[in-house]
């Protein structure tokens, strides 16, 4: 066989699995845009404790969130809708044209806020939603995910132990100033209220999510003092 | 003319047979060992996983079959990757379109059907020179040699390390309250291995000939 004829064989080859693939994703896409959907829904409800099954998640969302709205820097309401708003690309943006999503939440009476936060860990992005309670700073529950962190290390963000760290933590300290809650090497002081603690041998992925927490939450801070005082 | 060969004729039942036990390719070949070892702490990863590599050898030796003239001898083994790897990332597309939770849980392994030699081995051996029914055949029966071994580690791992099958329990509450444990090591890696070397060592003492006499 030629070399002639290796080459086209190998190009026509590649264009026919190209366009098998692109026209398979393209099929498939909608559906998989509706499976993330609803797992971000399973995810912003799992903060305020409530596990809602796949087939449940929209019904119990709808239930259970009744406001949704995008600020910005200032504390100001502007116009969008929070669901869709994609940090991925908020993050990039001068902190004076990001948009910021707030959900909020009613259950049993007590109302919550919801914020998503986003940021590096060591090999990809990691994310993940904070509940807060009514004093706007009582972390009512935490939820965190990750791209690619190691399995066994970074990745226990992504564990309920982990998690579990964060309720009864605060991101306001007694005097009203923003101190959010930092991911500690070597355990937390008794009483500190504004710390958890670190994953051994997940350090830089515990800085990242301390981060994370700092400017991800620091870009409300107006908005908190906003619906502290009214 | 050759006269026609049956489609289940004994030569190409064998074909779908012999990859079940004697051939297996997990328990006497000892190829794909990495993805039972990863997915096989519950049932419903691995079904999906078994049903997955079921589809992708079926079909990779089917398209090799049919393009086996054509291919040229010397970028023939990149051909052969090209329709895994195609085969695979359609598998794991219909995977999250479908069933996303349980694609979340496989996660990289479902790529991973890509490196397993077990694919491979079945073109390279036999799809490449062997027409297209014999070589469905042969592709489906290593693929189900290889998921009836993840299915029975599974088996072994959910009961023994969840105490449920399937997600639902099957050890009943009495037993726990009596003071029966769930075996917490059934559920880390190294008990795949130890199950399959079990199953290994059954199938030996009972068929003399696999023995290595070496």
């Amino acid at each position: 066989m030629t070399n002639r004829y290796i080459f086209l064989y190998a190009s026509a080859m590649v264009i026919l699995v190209a366009l098998v693939l692109s026209g398979a994703a393209t099929l498939l896409r909608p559906y998989q845009e509706r499976n993330m959907r609803i797992e971000k829904m399973q995810n912003i409800l799992s903060t305020i404790n409530i596990e809602a099954p796949r087939g449940e998640a929209e019904l119990l969302f709808e239930r259970y969130i009744t406001t949704t709205k995008v600020v910005n820097h200032l504390g100001e309401e502007i116009e969008g809708d929070a669901f869709e708003v994609e940090l991925q690309i908020e993050n990039r943006k001068d902190l004076s044209e990001r948009m910021l999503p707030v959900f909020i939440a009613e259950k049993e009476g007590q109302t919550y806020f919801i914020l998503p936060v986003r940021g590096n860990g060591l090999w990809g992005p990691i994310w993940g939603y904070l509940s807060l309670e009514s004093d706007i700073s009582t972390i009512y529950g935490a939820n965190f995910d990750h791209a690619s962190e190691t399995p066994g290390l970074g990745a226990e963000i992504g564990d309920r132990q982990f998690q579990e760290q964060f309720p009864g933590k605060k991101i306001f300290d007694q005097d009203g100033t923003f101190r959010p809650v930092r991911v500690v090497k070597g355990g937390v002081p008794p009483g500190d209220l504004h710390a958890v603690d670190g994953i051994t041998g997940g350090t830089i992925t515990s800085n990242g999510v301390t981060n994370m927490l700092q400017n991800g939450l620091g870009a409300y801070e107006k908005y908190f003092q906003k619906i502290k005082t009214s | 003319m050759e006269p026609k060969e049956a489609l289940f004729s004994a030569r190409n039942k064998k074909l779908l047979t012999t990859p079940l036990g004697k051939e297996n390719p997990i328990n006497v070949q000892v190829l794909g060992i990495c993805s039972v070892l990863a997915i096989t702490v519950q049932l419903k990863p691995s079904l999906v996983m078994a049903i997955s590599v079921v589809a992708v050898m079926g079909f990779a030796n089917v398209i090799i079959s049919l393009l086996r003239n054509t291919i040229p001898p010397r970028i023939r083994i990149i051909v052969q990757l090209t329709v895994i790897a195609s085969l695979v990332i359609l598998v794991d597309q219909v995977l999250r379109a479908f069933v996303y939770d349980v694609s979340r849980q496989l996660s990289v392994f479902v790529g991973l059907i890509i490196t397993n030699c077990i694919v491979m081995g079945r073109l390279e051996a036999f799809a490449m020179k062997s027409k297209v029914w014999p070589s469905l055949l042969d592709g489906i029966g290593n693929a189900v040699g290889y998921a009836w071994v993840l299915l029975a580690v599974a088996f072994f791992r959910e009961l023994l390390g969840s105490g449920t099958l399937f997600g639902y329990q099957v050890v009943p509450q009495f037993l726990y309250d009596i003071g029966y444990v769930n075996n917490g090591l059934m559920i880390l890696p190294p008990m795949a291995l130890i199950t399959v070397g079990i199953i290994i060592w059954v199938q030996r003492s009972r068929d003399k000939s696999l023995i290595d006499v070496s």
